[in-house]
């Protein structure tokens, strides 16, 4: 039992960073139709900015209180991830707007290979491991939490309350959901289209770039590779959740978070990949709209 | 950025002012973009910790490249460029007639991959050849093959495949194994391989033909990835990430070897010096035939009803399904065709290489193999060849610019800037070209006169 | 056999019994039945969102119904029980083919292609389901052929031959309704499905379309059900009207009592049952002064 609970508890932590990702998988689906494959390397994005900022913050000033450390670290991710994003969006994704529909899919994924290799290039091939940053563990009933797993937790619980109000709260949110529905009755009703676009690809790298700082943080390494199995997987939690719910995204990144970890944990850990992905495929196959999503009616 | 138009009052230094604006807006925006990772160089020391580098001149050269680049496309380039398109516009449309070279392109190329080979060996010697038969030769016609294999699906039947790789996979998989196990050759194991890769591709085929588009993608994309995984953890049968080696080699439809200890072997019967220039050659003829076999039967399927039904699948399926047509079976047989030319094109991969790996099959092969579809205009088999050229040939080419290490010195490896090059390309490419570099589709049938049909009529895919 | 000498015996070749279509909560389509008679041209009429596309899409198998049977009877005298089979098979083994309100046309292939397609089961027999043809035997070179000869008939009754290698994207709208027509005629229907074939069209190509449809009957003897809102085409061509008004059927009947019904004219102008009688009245005055003027 408490291996199951311990099970449990390590799926979670796992879950929130998919989750956090799968936000963004899920709102750009919702906006503009299209898998925005290259999501998962705004994620590994997000965690080397992190990662640098983290070797800045360590080398200029010594002994500087974890917590802020972790802010700073934060910041610098978001605002760069977010400009990433931004940019691409911009360049690559905006030009190919209501085009041929293959074209945006395959510009994301060459966005995808382009953003790896550039990391790649410009940071190097090797594994980049840093120094546990947090290493407190509590021992709750005879389970093992560790000081980084509530963190990761709790960061979540409070990003996720303030993005539900900035999505069903606030002007933009309107905006965000106005578009979704009619892109050309948004435009007619005078609201800013290619700003809410912008503004929607800027909170998801938000969130990928926390994701990926608390992939750092918990596993204390990255690789410029980490935005592909990650960014898979995320996809697969906003499948299962139902791709355009936003409760859906962190549902699914839950649950396959658990599913992830209790595979591991009672079956072989070589499969856990596989279990993820057939877990998607039988998803898709089998009900395509997801837990919460709606269903999609052929039109004839 | 903004998406001002240019009128002509706003030319002369109201544009000089803007392109500035815009200059410095994209020089500080690409300043947040690099500071971090070009700026800065995460390196382990000698104690195995990480240290930064500083790289201040690269940082400032990206953005001023950024900067000056905005400055010159807003100030100089796109007033220019769209002067040209006013003034093309205004021209009436002439008919322009195709050259010679236009109209027997494919012709021109098969005859000139013919005698390639020869050519190699004539200019470079019989072991100078190697690198351009094996690097170049083989190695494009490959993923052309590939392409056009995938093109089945892709082009005609409108199936977006993102894990066309797992079927290249069973086909290699099928070689190397059999011929180990069995000792078959390659010309039994051949067919059988391509008859392995359909039948999975039936079977990956058969549940998910009810998705549609990115849908089907990314279903696609994990059948391919757990195809790769049980590769990777079935250690028994596939010695996991050690790969199969040993792979036999081809031979001349069993006339004449390539083992140098074998009796028949071809350079002694004959009487040529030793090399494995021969084989390769072989090899590239090989693999010249396969493709063009590829391309055979696409251009005489579309002829078929069948053909046309795959592509009529492509611009409507609930029309297809209003005139009787079983879109199921239409369905798998795309699927079908185009794994069975993967699985050809496998058994291929494994008798070149001796040795096959999971290595080889990971998700970048395939979105390789897709955007060269997609890059040579869907449908259409010389854009994907000339696809196929551009972007594997091109990064092949990088290899060769050695040059290169003169200007950015002796530690520059152009090979590591290869996917990054195929990245953005395959990105510029699409937003300047979104329906790939041959954008028109021969129709297949005519009554007095075969017109070109623009891709601006031809539909998305909906499966 | 010649058509108008079966319009007064009983042969129907659709028979829709008790059809029943429910989305969720919604009954599209309560309790509906109907004939259409071998031979003749059918209109089913009604208000926007009266279920006519819904009954169109249950007898072409595109949605099951919730309840109720449709039998189709062939000339042979086979029975088809729609409700059961696939949308593809309805086409294929049924002889039922359709055309849809939003023209769906493979617009990036040509319009001769768009009709081969049609053809598709026919010409997979003749080529031995490809593999007979891959090789290049006569039979298949024959059917094809023929194929062509059959594409060219429907391409000069629609009055496209001119057009034939051109996109069917490229036609203009009046246009790409008559190929969908024709496309739907190269299945070889003996029932002909047509969902506001007249919508979108000006008086001239109308008129072109009433030609069409007029000799699909004479010439082919195919039978023709037809979604319409346009009262000058239901009027002129069809033989036999059925209305529909929130999934039930208010009238059924020739063209001339139908018109007439006080319920059609009270579902089309949107008054109360009692208010009817009214409406009648001013209908009639109107028409009179009509009339009088001409």
């Amino acid at each position: 039992m408490e291996y199951f609970v311990q099970q449990l508890v390590n799926g979670l932590t796992l879950g929130s960073i998919y989750g956090l990702i799968a936000i963004g998988y899920t709102m750009v689906y919702g906006i503009i139709g299209m898998i925005n494959f290259a999501h998962g390397d705004i994620f590994m994005l997000g965690g080397f900015a992190a990662l640098i900022t983290f070797l800045i913050l360590t080398s200029v000033f010594v002994g500087l209180p974890v917590v802020l450390l972790l802010l700073v670290m934060i910041i610098a991710a978001m605002l760069t991830a977010s400009l990433w994003n931004w940019t691409i969006e911009k360049m690559a994704y905006r030009p190919l707007r209501g085009s041929f529909r293959l074209a945006p899919l395959i510009t994301a994924i060459g966005m995808s290979i382009t953003l790896s290799n550039f990391i790649q290039v410009t940071q190097g091939p090797r594994n980049k491991p840093i120094p546990p940053m947090v290493s407190s563990v509590y021992n709750v009933f005879g389970i093992a939490i560790s000081l980084k797993q509530i963190i990761i937790m709790v960061l979540t619980v409070v990003l996720l309350a303030i993005f539900w109000y900035v999505v069903n709260k606030t002007a933009l949110g309107r905006a965000q959901r106005a578009t979704e529905q009619d892109r050309k009755m948004a435009a007619l009703l005078g609201i800013d289209v290619d700003r809410t676009i912008s503004v929607t690809f800027i909170m998801g790298a938000s969130l990928a770039a926390v994701a990926g700082t608390m992939y750092l943080m918990y596993y204390g390494v990255t690789v410029f590779t980490d935005g592909f199995i990650p960014g898979v997987k995320a996809f697969t939690a906003a499948v299962l959740g139902g791709i355009g719910s936003l409760p859906g995204a962190v549902l699914g990144g839950m649950l396959i978070g658990l599913i992830e970890s209790l595979w591991s944990a009672y079956f072989t850990i070589d499969y856990k990949d596989v279990a993820t992905f057939s877990i998607l495929a039988i998803v898709l196959i089998f009900k395509p709209s997801g837990i919460l999503g709606r269903p999609e009616v052929e039109k004839v | 950025m903004s998406n001002i138009s240019n009128t002509h009052e706003s030319a002369g230094g109201n544009l000089t002012a803007r392109a500035l604006r815009e200059g410095v807006f994209a020089g500080l925006v690409s300043l947040g973009l690099f500071v971090l990772f070009v700026g800065l160089e995460t390196t382990q020391n000698i104690r195995n910790e990480l240290v930064l580098n500083q790289r201040w001149g690269l940082l400032a050269i990206f953005v001023a490249v950024a900067a000056v680049g905005r400055f010159l496309m807003v100030a100089y380039i796109r007033p220019r460029l769209e002067a040209r398109k006013a003034s093309a516009s205004a021209k009436p449309v002439t008919e322009e007639q195709e050259g010679f070279f236009r109209r027997n392109f494919s012709k021109i190329a098969i005859a000139f991959l013919l005698v390639y080979p020869f050519i190699a060996v004539a200019i470079f010697g019989v072991q100078g050849s190697l690198k351009w038969v094996d690097n170049f030769g083989i190695q494009i016609l490959i993923y052309v093959m590939l392409a056009w294999g995938l093109n089945i699906v892709v082009g005609l039947a409108g199936l977006l495949d993102l894990g066309y790789v797992a079927f290249y996979a069973v086909g290699a998989y099928s070689y190397a194994l059999l011929s180990q196990q069995f000792g078959l050759s390659f010309w039994a194991l051949l067919p059988l391989a391509g008859i392995l890769a359909a039948f999975w591709g039936i079977i990956l085929g058969f549940p998910v033909l009810r998705l549609k588009g990115d849908y089907l993608a990314i279903v696609t994309l994990a059948f391919g990835e757990i195809i790769r995984l049980v590769l990777i953890n079935w250690t028994d049968v596939t010695r996991g990430t050690f790969g199969v080696s040993g792979i036999p080699k081809a031979s001349v439809f069993g006339i004449w070897s390539f083992d140098v200890g074998a009796p028949n072997y071809f350079a002694k019967a004959f009487g040529l010096p030793m090399s494995s220039a021969y084989y390769k050659i072989f090899l590239f003829y090989l693999i010249l035939a396969l493709a063009l076999l590829t391309a055979y039967v696409t251009i005489r399927l579309r002829r078929m009803p069948i053909g046309r039904a795959w592509e009529a699948l492509r611009e409507d399926e609930i029309a297809c399904r209003s005139l009787g047509i079983n879109t199921v079976t239409t369905k798998l047989t795309a699927f079908a065709t185009g794994a069975m030319f993967g699985g050809f094109a496998g058994s291929f991969f494994a008798v070149r290489q001796g040795f096959v790996s999971p290595e080889s099959f990971v998700f970048l092969e395939s979105a390789i193999i897709l955007s060269i579809v997609v890059l040579g205009g869907m449908g259409s088999l010389v854009g994907i060849a000339i696809a196929a050229v551009v972007m594997v040939g091109g990064t092949e080419l990088l290899r060769e610019m050695t040059f290169l290490k003169a200007i950015f010195g002796p530690d520059f490896t152009p090979e590591l800037y290869r996917m990054l090059i195929f990245g953005l390309a395959m990105v510029v490419v699409m937003v300047w070209k979104p329906r790939g570099f041959v954008g028109s589709r021969e129709p297949t049938a005519f009554l007095k006169e075969r017109k070109a049909v623009s891709s601006s009529f031809t539909t998305e895919g909906h499966g | 056999m010649a058509p108008g000498t079966n319009t007064m015996t009983n042969d129907p070749i659709l028979k829709v019994e008790h059809l029943s279509m429910r989305f969720g909560g919604l009954m599209a389509i309560n309790d509906f039945s109907f004939e259409a008679q071998r031979g003749e041209i059918t209109a089913l009429i009604g208000p926007n969102g009266a279920g006519k596309t819904t009954v169109f899409n249950c007898v072409t198998g595109f949605y099951k119904p919730t309840m109720g049977m449709i039998i189709m009877r062939q000339k042979g005298g086979r029975e088809f029980l729609l409700e059961r089979m696939a949308d593809f098979e309805i086409t294929r083994d049924a002889k039922v083919a359709r055309t849809f309100q939003n023209i769906r046309l493979f617009s990036g292939l040509t319009v001769l292609e768009n009709l081969l397609v049609a053809q598709h089961n026919m010409l997979m027999k003749a080529s031995g389901y490809t593999f007979l043809g891959l090789l290049g035997f006569p039979a298949y070179k024959k059917a094809s052929a023929e194929s062509i000869e059959i594409a060219k008939y429907w391409l000069e009754k629609a009055n496209l031959i001119e057009r034939a290698d051109d996109p069917a994207g490229d036609l203009p709208y009046g246009a790409q309704r008559r190929l969908e027509i024709a496309r739907a005629m190269c299945t070889g229907p003996e029932f002909l499905c047509l969902d506001e074939p007249a919508a979108g069209l000006n008086p001239r190509e109308s008129l072109a379309l009433n030609e069409l449809l007029r000799s699909i009957r004479k010439d082919s003897g195919t039978s023709i059900l037809l979604i319409e809102h346009d009262m000058s085409v239901v009027m002129e061509i069809s033989d036999h009207v059925v209305v529909l008004e929130y999934g039930q059927k208010i009238s059924d009947g020739t063209p001339e009592h139908v018109k007439n019904d006080p319920k059609v004219i009270a579902a089309y102008l949107g008054v109360e049952d009692d208010e009817v009688e009214e409406v009648i009245e001013e209908i009639e005055e109107i028409e009179e002064t009509q009339g009088g003027t001409h």
